[in-house]
């Protein structure tokens, strides 16, 4: 594969397969999601991968989408924030961040909610605050809703383990 | 970023041979690579994409004891692989120092060991870098400077190395497997990364088209697993590079040092391992005077290559304190902040 030819990949994005041509080998899977699939829901702050808010998550674990490139992801699962609630009912960490006010403008949020979706199922963090401000330390938020965001992830992450449970059951 | 021909071989073989063609690079996450290329440091003319070689994704216990890991593993599955971490404890907190979480998720271990340096006026295409344009100059000799090297530099770069991963490394002797047009061969991390001279645009002691295959940490380096530490001093508390850190591994004989391994990080343009001062502790009491002529021994031969005389001293104080931490012993569980001087680890000695 190479050489200037036009290149044809296939992602499967929020759960809806989906086959893509790309004419040009440097969109970056941040650019593809937002610029050609228009889902905008990701954002792009730096770009260079400090910021966090194009966190996305690529067959389940949390990456930078501003530093994939989209042809090398060729097959993958990407889930963004559109793909997170089913139907009205928000998903537990989305819950979470509004009822502990883990954001002020929002910019942010969407980066934040999936870098805390993919810590969660880490499982690294147990219920300390200082695991959970240590392991989301790759999103920054400019408005400083960390207090919140802490809370959010903690009271989120009890709450899928309590789902679990009861499916489990 | 500039336009390039994107090429994904299929075995290394394929790889290798892409790669001959001059003005080629490989790329396996691209944490590094693509804010490179989009800065404009890097611009490769055709990219080889080694992400779907088979094989390189794995950890294997060969049956010596030794450990060969996929250049292709990412860093958050090698630092919580559990044997592996507490095999190598020093390297799994290493790798949980380093970036954040979304970025070790990618990070593949052969790009750690390939990662450029972070100084500014590498980055920089306005400034003058010898590293980045053979013979521009170095615009960081009289610039902000306080976090350059202070030990293996020259007039022509002062820039250091980035990596932490590779600082626990350097110091158990690991070895990178290398595939190229003439065949495999073997170089120890420590020679990986080459001091700059008059040619800093020499980074890396591979030649053009070779590739990491895998990455070996011999078995001897297990000896250090009750007591080794990575330390690592930044000017934030997360997601930061380091100002100067440090692994220090001891192996205990009835309160006595049977051999002792220490590296320095973000001090030179290569992991900076202290053989002296590791032969020094040998068959010596593990004690406060130990460590602090050890760590003298460490910086002997640094000298400041501008505002950055303060690390010198701060170089040796995070020796000394990870010698004490290491001796304390390996924590049970990695500490909530791994590496941090404010972790709330047991036994640290903040006045140290």
């Amino acid at each position: 594969m190479g050489y200037h030819m036009s290149l044809s990949i296939r992602l499967t994005i929020n759960g809806l397969k989906r086959e893509i041509a790309l004419d040009d080998p440097r969109v970056t899977l941040l650019d593809l999601l937002r610029e050609r699939l228009h889902l905008t829901g990701t954002k792009k702050g730096c770009d260079r991968g400090q910021c966090g808010a194009c966190t996305v998550l690529v067959d389940g674990r949390r990456i930078n989408s501003c530093l994939s490139l989209a042809a090398s992801l060729d097959g993958a699962e990407i889930t963004t924030i559109e793909g997170l609630a089913d139907g009205e009912d928000l998903h537990p960490v989305q819950a979470a961040f509004i009822a502990h006010d883990g954001f002020q403008c929002g910019y942010c949020t969407p980066g934040q909610i999936m870098s805390a979706v993919g810590l969660i199922s880490e499982g690294n963090a147990g219920d300390d605050p200082e695991r959970i401000r240590e392991l989301m330390s790759g999103n920054i938020c400019r408005c400083g809703a960390y207090q919140g965001i802490t809370e959010a992830v903690l009271e989120a992450q009890k709450d899928l383990a309590e789902r679990n449970r009861r499916d489990a059951a | 970023m500039n336009r390039f021909d994107y090429i994904r071989p299929a075995s290394v073989p394929e790889a290798v041979e892409a790669a001959a063609v001059p003005g080629s690079t490989y790329l396996a996450a691209g944490t590094n690579l693509l804010d490179l290329m989009k800065g404009g440091a890097a611009r490769p003319e055709r990219v080889i994409d080694i992400t779907r070689l088979p094989g390189l994704d794995r950890i294997e216990w060969l049956p010596d004891g030794s450990v060969r890991v996929g250049a292709l593993v990412r860093n958050s599955d090698l630092a919580y692989d559990d044997r592996f971490a507490r095999t190598f404890p020093a390297v799994a907190e290493a790798l949980l120092s380093g970036a954040s979480a979304q970025l070790r998720n990618a990070a593949t271990v052969g790009g750690n060991l390939m990662q450029r340096t972070r100084c500014a006026y590498f980055h920089d295409l306005a400034s003058a870098c010898n590293r980045r344009a053979p013979g521009s100059g170095c615009d960081a000799r009289e610039g902000e400077n306080r976090l350059h090297a202070v030990l293996g530099w020259s007039e022509h770069c002062i820039a250091t190395h980035p990596s932490d991963f590779c600082v626990p490394l350097v110091a158990l002797d690991a070895v990178a497997e290398v595939a190229g047009a003439h065949g495999a061969r073997e170089i120890p991390v420590d020679a990986l990364h080459v001091l700059p001279g008059a040619t800093p645009e020499q980074e890396t002691a591979l030649a053009p088209g070779e590739l990491i295959v895998s990455l070996r940490i011999p078995a001897e380096a297990a000896a250090f697993a009750r007591n080794a530490r990575y330390l690592k001093l930044r000017e934030r508390t997360s997601f930061a590079f380091a100002v100067v850190s440090v692994a220090a591994a001891l192996e205990m004989e009835a309160g006595a040092i049977r051999k002792a391994r220490i590296a320095l990080g973000g001090i030179a343009a290569k992991p900076w391992r202290a053989r002296e001062a590791e032969v020094s502790l040998e068959g010596a009491e593990a004690n406060p005077e130990a460590f602090a002529k050890a760590a003298e021994m460490a910086l002997a031969e640094a000298r400041p290559s501008g505002d950055n005389a303060f690390k010198i001293e701060l170089a040796r104080r995070i020796v000394a304190r990870a010698l004490t931490l290491a001796l304390d012993g390996t924590p049970e569980a990695m500490p909530a902040l791994p590496a941090s001087p404010f972790s709330t680890t047991p036994g640290a000695n903040h006045a140290a």
